[in-house]
């Protein structure tokens, strides 16, 4: 391996653009309710960035990746709710001391599954850990039957579902269609006021960027160049004596952890969660980020993000029902016309531009489009 | 569980249970028939099958309105009429989305997916503009209201066993298009292997049109039927859409007896369970069955020994 090292040139500038533009320019010219839209936003980016590596790079197509965001979101909500339902917060209930929605449900003790969120280290561990061993268990069950592809996608999509239903089923333990609502302290420390909410914006930021360096070190790690081989060619890969189902659980278990961190983000800024982010429609929607984005693009991701929601926020906010022939054209769209998405039109037409005009020096477009390997034909 | 109930009354149940399985079955079977066809056969994933089957069913709510107003003497039969306009809109519907956007993407099954599901949001939009948000049911003519007094425990309604016998046609129907008709036999040919199919001379676009339309055309006669049993609303089609999926998977992906076999098992499961628990954790632990079952045979129950 020649290149190990985390980014090139040209990636450490879109690093350093998008870190100013997400850490100085949107808190200066943005209120307090704006930025905490973009850090809802930015919750989803997260499920984007673990896309980016699971389908882009390692060509798995997961439509689950809702339920992997719902995990870590709900750990983060019990937790937030347990400290919400303290003994004195919760007096009129008939049983004081549980979250409400149990008490509504004529649950009188709390749930043995319940009992470990009261602590944060715990609940910390759980965001990344549950998640992590369901992809596992749920990679190895199908990776090592050499089951991909089609199939499953099929198959996530149905354990999104599975979930959904069960979640909205069990009232009693999960708060049911409404989910967890009315979190209010993190360790005794409000996160409802403004302040609270700039502060959780720029830990969220901060997250982002530590997960921005755990895919940028995948990419250039021999790792990456694994996960790209297999995806052309994965009888090659394996005769070569690489274990495939192994690097394809890797991806899967990697894209999983990061869409339960944004899930947990979620629960800490938004204030509550639901099943209406697990099930299938939410997950596919996470999907079309990354696409907009461009799959093989790790900044791109987060821009497609940041760029379909504010479309879909303003859209749908003045003409509803445009919202859903915008979306599912732009799905066919960038089927069609733009398998790369945002980072394949900014390399292939923005790049080159400021490449000309910076400097007449011979530098290569790398950065936003790096593998040359792009599975997308260009449109026909 | 079984304590409050004698063993007659346990008997009736389980048979009522049972047929209500059937309708459910039935619904899967003519979902699944199409599925079956488009992704079985050509390794499409079309997320759009379920606003194709809620097309047959607008189309039958929109026939049925005709006959009332305009045909009240014939309202008896304007179901036979409604089905085939059902056939021929969900089809030529399927057709055109064939020619304008999945040829395109035959080499990319997992962006046809993803198409599709744009093509299945536009729809819903479209459906929800046209005929309204509200859902809408049809009015089914005099002879199929009531039913068969078969013990006096057991009662089967009429429209059920008009839609089984319904599905049992169709699925001797497409059994005969597919395997013993020339063109089922081009069909194959095609899939098995598309370039020698075309150096024999077989128009392989033509054979993926009309089969991608045969396919949608099967999803409006579902559609047909379903508004025999419950409303049509814009959404209710991705209601069903995962479950076809796993039927179609779970059944063997290109193996007709298999999609049979394994609609029958999802949905008799399915209703049995829901007799002894919640609706949803009978759905629930179906599902897992099901997931859990393609783990450990993730080809299906009824696998076609193929080489690849």
């Amino acid at each position: 391996m020649t290149d190990n090292r985390f980014f090139n040139r040209s990636e450490f500038i879109g690093i350093l653009v998008l870190a100013v533009f997400l850490v100085v320019v949107l808190p200066l010219t943005l209120d307090v309710f704006r930025l905490n839209l973009v850090a809802k936003y930015l919750t989803y980016a997260f499920v984007a960035l673990g896309l980016v590596i699971c389908w882009g790079y390692g060509g798995i197509l997961s439509l689950g990746q809702g339920v992997f965001f719902g995990l870590g979101g709900y750990c983060m909500a019990m937790f937030l709710k347990l400290e919400a339902s303290s003994v004195e917060n919760t007096k009129i209930q008939s049983t004081p001391g549980i979250p409400d929605f149990m008490d509504w449900n004529q649950i009188t003790a709390l749930p043995f599954f319940w009992k470990p969120f009261n602590s944060l280290t715990f609940t910390v561990a759980a965001i990344v850990l549950v998640p992590g061993i369901f992809a596992w268990i749920i990679g190895t069950a199908m990776f090592k039957r050499r089951v991909g592809g089609t199939y499953f996608a099929i198959i996530t999509q149905a354990v999104a579902a599975i979930l959904t239903i069960l979640i909205v089923g069990q009232q009693g333990y999960t708060g049911g269609i409404n989910g967890m609502t009315d979190l209010r302290t993190l360790k005794g420390w409000d996160i409802r006021p403004d302040h609270a909410k700039v502060v959780l914006y720029f830990f969220e930021v901060g997250c982002l960027f530590v997960c921005i360096m755990i895919a940028q070190f995948v990419r250039h790690a021999k790792l990456g160049r694994i996960l790209v081989a297999m995806r052309e060619k994965e009888d090659r890969v394996r005769f070569s004596g690489y274990s495939v189902a192994n690097f394809k659980i890797f991806a899967f278990c990697i894209a999983a952890v990061f869409a339960a961190i944004g899930g947990a983000m979620f629960a800490l800024n938004v204030g509550f969660m639901s099943p209406s982010f697990v099930g299938i429609v939410p997950s596919i929607e996470m999907v079309i980020y990354t696409a907009v984005g461009g799959r093989l693009s790790i900044l791109g991701a987060i821009y497609g993000t940041l760029l379909v929601n504010f479309a879909k926020t303003s859209l749908s906010e003045t003409f509803p029902e445009l919202w859903l022939f915008g979306l599912g054209g732009l799905f066919i769209a960038v089927v069609l016309a733009f398998p790369n998405g945002l980072a394949g039109i900014w390399g292939d037409y923005v790049q080159p531009r400021i490449d000309r005009l910076v400097s007449s020096r011979k530098s290569q477009p790398a950065g936003w489009t790096d593998s040359s390997v792009a599975d997308g034909a260009p449109a026909e | 569980m079984f304590g409050d109930y004698s063993i007659g009354d346990l008997g009736s149940i389980f048979v009522m249970q049972g047929f209500a399985g059937l309708i459910l079955f039935s619904v899967y079977v003519l979902m699944a028939l199409g599925l079956a066809i488009i992704f079985g056969q050509m390794g499409v994933i079309n997320m759009a099958h379920g606003e194709f089957m809620i097309l047959g069913a607008y189309v039958t709510w929109m026939t049925s309105n005709l006959f009332q107003t305009y045909l009240p003497s014939l309202f008896g039969g304007y179901f036979f009429l409604a089905m085939i306009l059902a056939f021929v809109a969900s089809g030529a519907l399927g057709m055109l989305v064939e020619w304008a956007l999945i040829r395109h993407l035959y080499k990319r099954p997992l962006d046809t997916l993803l198409a599709t599901w744009g093509l299945s949001l536009m729809l819903q939009q479209a459906y929800r503009s046209v005929f309204g948000a509200r859902e809408v049911g049809v009015e089914l003519p005099q002879w199929m209201l009531g039913s068969l007094h078969v013990t006096d425990s057991i009662e089967v309604p009429i429209n059920g066993v008009f839609v089984m016998c319904l599905t049992v046609l169709i699925t001797i129907g497409v059994a005969y298009v597919m395997f013993k008709s020339r063109w089922g036999r081009q069909v194959r040919a095609v899939v098995q292997n598309r370039i020698m199919a075309g150096a024999v001379g077989i128009n392989t676009e033509k054979v993926d049109r009309y089969t991608f339309g045969l396919g949608c055309g099967i999803a409006g006669v579902a559609g047909s039927a379903f508004t025999m049993i419950g409303s049509t609303g814009p959404t209710s089609g991705q209601l069903y859409i995962v479950d076809t999926f796993l039927v179609v998977v779970f059944g063997g992906a290109a193996s007709l007896l298999g999609t049979i076999a394994s609609a029958f098992s999802i949905s008799q499961t399915q209703s049995t369970l829901e007799f002894f628990m919640s609706g949803s954790m009978a759905k629930v632990l179906t599902l897992l069955a099901v997931v859990g079952i393609l783990m450990l045979r993730p080809q299906g129950l009824f696998a076609l020994k193929v080489r690849k």
